[in-house]
């Protein structure tokens, strides 16, 4: 489990760089996840990213098979998008204003 | 590396729940006095709650009392616990709840506008954004100062009296030596000290942030700070592979916990937290394992009330539903226990502190994961202890001025981080040395291996190998500032497990499954061992000392004290 940064989308903004919680992405101008293997997968820089650069995954040896997991925000609602990888797209909201049902 | 010199009020080390609250608590008792937050990530999203959390654990319901809070604890803990901490805790709960309303945290309530419990101490909250609410209420304080990635690693004492902290941007060449009237330490507690559920690729998918590396533990107990109970380890019961929580699905949906054969087990070993992670081991072990909390046959509604909860705390559990097209109302969740962690805000382990939260270095403070005691702290309790150590390290910092920190002190330290920084490559590397750390550990010191037992010849042969592992870490290099940050967290790991060695040999009964299993003494033994066992560390020797249990009656003061 851990993240890519998609390059060409990257803007070099910084922000996933500034509140990873391990220190793990570094900037050379663009994003770049230095330590792959390190990553706690808080998902906080797939947040904050502007651009959807920031892409979450499961690792193979905790079952991924190899789907990308980026949010969208609109307003309240936080969009969380799962690109599978036979291209198909999923997506679940989540109101930022509703709490857990459980 | 550059040196610089900073002084303030109050240092508050580790800007999580409980540093940020601490902060907030001192800008509104005494908005004067300068506060400095030394965080080594980011406030906004550092500490356990960096990926959100999904509930508020401890909170007293209508009909309950805190004195109720302290006896559910009390009996969790089979009686070692601190009294006089959980009960100024309990106290604090309902009021730290109304704050983060404020602060605006969501919370769910009914229609008449009472909050929605669940079980007897949990609201049902949207957490995944608490940590940038904190950060944001704190950002907006005029004398607090943070500074983030900045990590702090060593306490400076004169005497028994704090005068301040070092430590080391992760990032430039810095060293800062930060002079303060008083110290209010909250880094959390240790994750990492044992081999993980799954070593390859995802070995940071653990319960705990794998960033919270024992820092806090290992200044006190470098620098002479009594501790208590570190033998009292944490292991979470998860979700397997994603390590996501479980309580989600047993409080939420009443999961029951069920073998392979599909019987419900958890009424047979008892249920308490480590009961329930016991229960889980002797199942397998008894070849009926996998083990599964039972999700089969919940509606479809709740399941898609489960893929959202799980998205404000732990998506990856979420991401596995998804990928594997199987919603937990048609396949069981299964289960297993974590790697055990230092964390004293599940457990009571952590620095020995007085009723107002003062350890035994005169003028520095503990509050949250890092201070013992206090065991089901969760975040309101935390918020808590943040609250209780920052009045009290206000109250301490009036009638006590700075003291200096000598140039001596200041070189000596700056030296050993540079020594790192300078040094050849030698045979070994930090990662290397890090997985024989938590390779040790899972063996002879009762990790996930060893179904988390051990016995005396174990952990004597544990103890002489992380001996020779901090001999080995002498010799590390850094090529820069990020492996300059690992090599400290290495070497904090190392000072945690020596002095959970010596804990763990030293009560020799097994008062809780899992959490302390001593094979050569499998019994409770309240005739010897109805006490807390704590330590300091004395001319580089584990001293253990035994302390008479403090009831909620008694206001505890340090009894050596001047």
């Amino acid at each position: 489990m851990s993240i890519l940064i998609d390059r060409e989308l990257c803007i070099g903004c910084g922000r996933c760089a500034e509140v990873c919680p391990g220190n793990l992405i570094q900037m050379d101008g663009k994003a770049l996840m230095k330590y792959p293997k390190d990553c706690w997968g808080c998902t906080s820089c797939v947040k904050e990213c502007p651009v959807n650069a920031v892409k979450f995954f499961l690792g193979a040896d905790i079952g991924g098979r190899g789907s990308l997991v980026y949010t969208k925000q609109r307003g309240d609602i936080l969009t969380w998008v799962m690109e599978c990888p036979d291209g198909s797209i999923k997506e679940i909201d989540i109101n930022r204003k509703e709490s857990n049902q459980y | 590396m550059e040196l610089q010199k900073l002084h303030t009020d109050v240092l508050i080390i580790g800007g999580g729940t409980a540093g940020c609250y601490a902060a907030l608590t001192i800008a509104e008792h005494a908005p004067d006095a300068r506060v400095l937050i030394c965080e080594k990530a980011n406030i906004r999203r550092s500490g356990c709650l960096a990926a959100g959390v999904n509930a508020l654990n401890a909170y007293i319901t209508e009909g309950r009392t805190p004195q109720d809070y302290v006896d559910h604890a009390r009996q969790d803990a089979a009686e070692i616990v601190r009294g006089d901490l959980l009960l100024t805790m309990s106290e604090q709960l309902n009021a730290m709840t109304a704050h983060l309303e404020r602060l605006g945290l969501v919370i769910l309530k009914d229609e008449k506008g009472n909050y929605v419990t669940r079980g007897k101490w949990n609201l049902k909250i949207n957490g995944e954004n608490i940590k940038p609410l904190l950060a944001d209420a704190v950002n907006r304080l005029e004398h607090v100062t943070v500074m983030d990635h900045v990590n702090m690693t060593d306490l400076s004492v004169s005497g028994d009296q704090i005068c301040g902290a070092f430590g080391c941007s992760v990032e430039k060449e810095i060293f800062y030596s930060i002079r303060a009237k008083a110290v209010i330490i909250c880094t959390g507690g240790a994750a990492g000290l044992y081999q993980p559920n799954h070593p390859g690729f995802s070995r940071h998918k653990m319960w705990y942030p794998p960033f919270n590396t024992g820092a806090g533990y290992a200044m006190g107990i470098r620098a002479g700070a009594e501790m208590t109970t570190l033998e009292m380890r944490f292991i979470a019961l998860r979700c397997k592979d994603t390590i996501a929580p479980t309580g989600t699905l047993a409080q939420g949906v009443g999961a029951k916990q069920v073998n392979a054969l599909g019987e419900v087990y958890e009424d047979k070993y008892g249920l308490t937290t480590s009961q329930r992670v016991h229960g889980t081991v002797m199942e397998d072990l008894s070849g009926r394992g996998p083990c599964y909390l039972k999700t089969e046959g919940i509606t479809p509604q709740q399941d898609s009330s489960l893929m959202k909860a799980y998205l404000n705390m732990a998506p990856a559990q979420t991401i596995k539903w998804l990928e594997s097209g199987k919603m937990p109302s048609q396949q069981n969740v299964e289960i297993e226990g974590t790697e055990p962690y230092i964390v004293g805000g599940h457990t009571a382990s952590g620095y020995w502190v007085d009723t107002n939260r003062e350890t035994t270095i005169h003028g520095l403070f503990a509050a949250g994961d890092v201070a013992g005691g206090c065991p089901q702290k969760y975040v309101t309790g935390a918020l808590a202890e943040g609250k209780i150590a920052a009045l009290s390290a206000l109250n301490y910092m009036r009638s006590h001025p700075a003291p200096e920190i000598s140039d001596a002190e200041i070189s000596e330290q700056m030296a050993s981080a540079e020594k790192f920084l300078h040094q050849k490559q030698a045979r070994f590397d930090c990662e290397q040395l890090e997985e024989a750390m938590q390779t040790v550990m899972d063996h002879y010191a009762g990790g996930i291996g060893a179904n988390y037992r051990y016995n005396e010849k174990q952990l004597a042969i544990a103890e002489e190998r992380i001996s020779q592992l901090e001999t080995l870490s002498d010799t590390l290099s850094a090529a820069n500032m990020h492996e300059l940050m690992r090599i400290y967290e290495l070497r904090e790991r190392l000072t945690v497990c020596k002095s959970l060695i010596g804990h763990l040999r030293a009560r020799k009964e097994t008062r809780w499954h899992c959490f302390a299993e001593h094979l050569d003494y499998p019994e409770r033994d309240d005739a010897n061992y109805l006490c807390y066992i704590n330590s300091k560390l004395e001319n580089g020797r584990i001293k253990i000392i035994r302390r008479r249990l403090v009831r909620e009656e008694e206001h505890y003061e340090h009894p050596d004290r001047p």
